[in-house]
């Protein structure tokens, strides 16, 4: 455990190997390390806003299915009073043709009927006649008694 | 000494002394406690070697530093790198003097920590490859530079220079000096030569001790690791036997040790600088 000159040129070396690390070493490394750090910040920033991002169309997501649903409804509702305020047309409509049908239908009767009447009248003043005819046994002008035959079918109607 | 094993082969009192000779340029060893004409080839060799295996390592890792996903290796340089800037940023509290000063910290730590680390080698191994590369079979080599006293005060007055530069920069040549004859008792004339007295003493004791804590616990863990290689040689099966119990156990418990002493210098070193950067 001597000294000697040895000594002065570790304390030479220690400064060079000390200015080499300053100047070389220990500013890329540090660098390096501030610049994952920062993108170590970055990525947990925009990690955490993507989170809140998802959680918040998450929830216009449930939103939207509501109004959707709400819409639907609605739709639904008016649909459903639309085909209503349809279908009771459609049954007055139908009630409106089916009452003049069978008003057509009475009128034609009527007619039909007043026709039978005619023709039944006409049958039954023959009847009448030809039953007067026999009854008499004796020849009938039908010429002069038109207007008797005329009374009579006037009496049945 | 050199001529000390002759065919007996060396006693183990010869065998010691062999090995903590240091290969210096004079070729045989160094007779005064001071002399400034010599030097210890060995600890040069070793200390610019690592230290130039150091410089590649961290400029290689410096090199590849990207912001990008770390490699194993980029890591590993990564945690060294954020242990150095942490400590030093809660001990220097100047961030312009942080520039210099926590790489200064990292070499250092690296630094020693390789240096320590030729413990591990077993210690007839670089000793034996010198001899036969030398051709001289009694050459001498030491091989850890930590275990030298000159490599550890070398840095530990680097340190020191480093301080004065800081107390220099921060106070103010004038502050600087009036600090030194004003603290750490209090400004009065009676006190002066006191003051003077204390700062020089601390400035002593702290670079002595420095320099000498990892020095002391680096050649004293050489010792062992040669006390126990000496069990060995009694080639005996006892000898056998507890040459690698012993240096099993002393071994893994050196690997605290010199992890534990760069780190230990690293620390003085932020601390000694982070005082000279405060007032009194």
């Amino acid at each position: 455990m001597n000294l000697n000159a040895t000594l002065v040129a570790q304390l030479v070396v220690f400064f060079i190997l000390a200015w080499v690390t300053m100047k070389f070493v220990w500013p890329p490394i540090v660098k390096a390390l501030d610049e994952r750090a920062k993108k170590i910040a970055d990525g947990l920033a925009a990690a955490d806003k993507a989170k809140s991002d998802l959680a918040h169309a998450e929830k216009k997501v449930v939103e939207e299915l509501r109004k959707a649903r709400e819409s639907a409804t609605d739709v639904r509702a008016s649909a459903e009073k639309q085909a209503a305020v349809f279908l009771d047309e459609a049954r007055a409509e139908a009630a409106r043709i089916i009452a003049q049908a069978r008003e057509a239908a009475e009128a034609e009767a009527g007619v039909a009927a007043q026709r039978a009447k005619e023709a039944l009248r006409d049958q039954v003043a023959h009847l009448a006649v030809a039953g007067a005819e026999k009854i008499l046994r004796k020849e009938i002008n039908a010429q002069a008694h038109a207007d008797l035959l005329a009374n009579l079918k006037q009496e049945l109607q | 000494m050199s001529t000390g094993t002759e065919a007996h082969g060396p006693t183990a009192g010869e065998y010691i002394v062999h090995h903590l000779t240091h290969l210096n340029s004079t070729g045989h060893a160094q007779t005064a406690i001071i002399d400034w004409s010599v030097w210890n080839l060995d600890t040069l060799f070793f200390s610019i070697g690592l230290g130039i295996v150091t410089l590649l390592i961290l400029t290689k890792a410096a090199s590849k530093a990207t912001s990008g996903v770390p490699g194993r290796f980029q890591a590993a340089i990564e945690i060294l790198v954020e242990m150095v800037a942490d400590q030093a940023k809660g001990i220097v509290h100047s961030a312009e003097s942080r520039k210099f000063v926590a790489p200064v910290a990292l070499t250092v730590f690296f630094w020693i920590f390789l240096m320590n680390s030729m413990d591990f080698l077993p210690v007839d191994l670089l000793p034996k490859i010198w001899a036969l590369i030398s051709g001289n079979e009694h050459a001498y080599l030491r091989v850890v530079p930590t275990a030298d006293l000159n490599g550890t005060l070398g840095m530990s007055i680097g340190v020191l220079l480093i301080c004065l530069y800081y107390n220099i920069k921060i106070k103010g040549f004038g502050g600087w000096i009036h600090e030194l004859f004003t603290a750490p008792f209090g400004s009065h004339p009676l006190l002066y030569p006191i003051n003077f007295l204390m700062q020089m003493i601390e400035f002593l004791a702290k670079t002595v001790s420095h320099g000498m804590r990892l020095f002391g616990n680096m050649y004293a863990g050489e010792l062992v690791f040669m006390l126990i290689a000496l069990m060995g040689g009694t080639a005996t099966v006892f000898g056998f036997l507890g040459h690698i119990v012993a240096g099993s156990i002393w071994a893994v418990f050196h690997i605290l040790i010199v992890a534990l002493q760069a780190f230990i210098f690293m620390m003085l070193t932020l601390v000694y600088i982070g005082q000279a950067h405060e007032s009194h």
